[in-house]
């Protein structure tokens, strides 16, 4: 365990001392909440109202979180860093959690930066903020899971093309956060529906009005999709670890 | 002399290619030995399958008389490695990756504490401890993956390319640092420079295609081969025209 937490204590670090991690994860989905808050302000969209567009922010945020871990896994891979550790008495359950775990808080953080913005902007504030928050934590699994999935399987180059710019892109334009997806044709909406960006995007929004009956679906095809995830990830990794 | 290292027909294939061919090797307790070979020669995969990174298709090798087969738990406990590459924590500091590698041994924090100092006034760490790794100069930064790979007491330390890509004054105070590890635990280094390898070592071993060609001290590889600079010696050895 104390093996562990020395590793994971190392993962955060890393991350929040990336400069790039404030920029992105944070500063980026708050400038789109303020940007959209400003457009709704002057003129009325229905999509942009704040409980609205919130809870597809702090999704479409989790995407950063993504990148940040599977850039650092990636790296660590290449520049013999977990070659080192490798041969260090830390066993690979430990590298896994010590990768996994430190970014569900800064996901949950990242949550919580977010609804403060809005409740600035003029989100009332109800209990269903916390539930909201705490739920996000099963899209945050799946985010991570993805994450550590591309570090294991890609060089840095590659994961800054795959999840800095394909997965951000598809949590952003697929998950139904900015227009309704239906608007796209049967086939994408369908492509769309079938992904969980959508689902994840439509479980916080029922969780924020209350609606916990028709988050229920959303939940289990996010947390489907997020075991299946981790599986692959740590099936990956643990691959790769073989393979040295 | 006991043996540290027994290496017992240790051979690993990468798809059609044979990296190391049946290696059969015995290093002393204590002892400096060098690995030297052109790219490709399987220093590194020796050195990967001796730290139970890389599993070896054949053989085995005893590590103070545990299996890195049946063993790797125990071995692991034993060693110390410094990889090729750098290999630091780059957003910490040179005291959090010292921590780090404490952490991950499970050593207590008063133990830590106690190992970081004396690594730091080892290594002459004092200016910049509290610097990020990634700010460091190509010489310190190896400076501090040594003493990563010290912070554990290991017995057997694995020095993979410690000088690769430094400047010559930082070279040669890497190499003083190496020198007053000599005789206290047994030391394998691999390494590109003939020099290095003659100045450091007390045996060298001299690798191609997979296969160790040549075993002595470097005046015995001179003598082998009939040449009086070393990296004559090397040359003369790696093409076959040693008699």
């Amino acid at each position: 365990m104390r093996r562990m937490l020395t590793f994971a204590n190392r993962t955060m670090k890393e991350i929040l001392r990336d400069p790039l991690t404030i920029a992105f994860g944070l500063g980026f989905p708050l400038i789109i909440l303020l940007l959209l808050s400003l457009i709704q302000a002057n003129i009325p969209v229905q999509m942009f109202e704040i409980q609205h567009l919130t809870p597809g922010i702090t999704v479409f945020g989790l995407s950063f979180m993504t990148l940040f871990s599977a850039q650092l896994i990636s790296h660590d891979r290449e520049s013999s860093f977990l070659t080192r550790l490798y041969t260090t008495p830390l066993k690979a359950h430990e590298f896994i959690l010590g990768y996994l775990l430190p970014i569900l808080p800064l996901c949950i953080v990242q949550s919580i930066i977010c609804y403060i913005v809005a409740m600035i902007l003029g989100l009332p504030f109800s209990i269903n903020i916390v539930w909201a928050i705490l739920m996000n934590l099963v899209p945050s699994l799946l985010f991570i899971a993805i994450g550590l999935l591309c570090g294991s399987a890609m060089n840095q180059k590659q994961v800054g093309g795959i999840c800095g710019a394909l997965l951000t892109n598809l949590s952003a334009w697929l998950s139904g956060i900015w227009f309704d997806i239906s608007m796209l044709g049967k086939a994408i909406g369908g492509f769309a529906n079938a992904l969980p960006f959508i689902h994840a995007v439509e479980l916080e929004r029922a969780v924020l009005v209350g609606n916990f009956s028709s988050a229920l679906s959303h939940l289990l095809w996010v947390a489907a999709y997020a075991v299946v995830m981790l599986v692959v990830a740590v099936f990956m990794f643990l691959k790769q670890m073989n393979k040295q | 002399m006991k043996n540290a290292i027994e290496i017992k027909e240790l051979t690993k294939d990468y798809k059609d290619i044979r990296a190391v061919d049946h290696l059969n090797l015995e290093i002393q307790d204590g002892e400096l030995f060098a690995l030297l070979g052109v790219n490709g020669a399987g220093k590194t995969t020796t050195i990967k399958m001796l730290c139970c990174i890389t599993k070896p298709d054949e053989g085995d090798a005893f590590l103070k008389g545990n299996s890195i087969c049946t063993d790797s738990e125990k071995v692991k406990a034993i060693i110390g490695v410094s990889p090729q590459e750098t290999a630091v924590a780059k957003n910490l500091s040179v005291t959090e990756n010292l921590q780090l590698i404490c952490g991950v041994h499970g050593f207590d924090k008063q133990t830590t504490q106690e190992k970081i100092s004396q690594m730091i006034e080892q290594f002459n760490l004092q200016s910049v401890k509290n610097k990020k790794a990634s700010k460091l100069s190509g010489g310190w930064q190896r400076r501090l993956s040594i003493a990563m790979a010290l912070i554990s007491n290991p017995e057997i330390l694995f020095l993979d390319e410690p000088t690769l890509g430094l400047d010559v004054i930082a070279r040669s105070e890497l190499w003083d640092q190496i020198r007053t590890l000599k005789g206290k635990m047994t030391i394998i280094l691999t390494t590109h420079y003939m020099e290095e390898a003659e100045e450091l070592s007390d045996r060298i071993g001299i690798m191609r295609d997979g296969h160790l060609l040549a075993v002595g001290t470097a005046d015995a590889l001179k003598k082998m081969a009939g040449k009086e600079k070393f990296e004559e010696a090397f040359i003369a050895i790696v093409k076959g025209g040693a008699k």
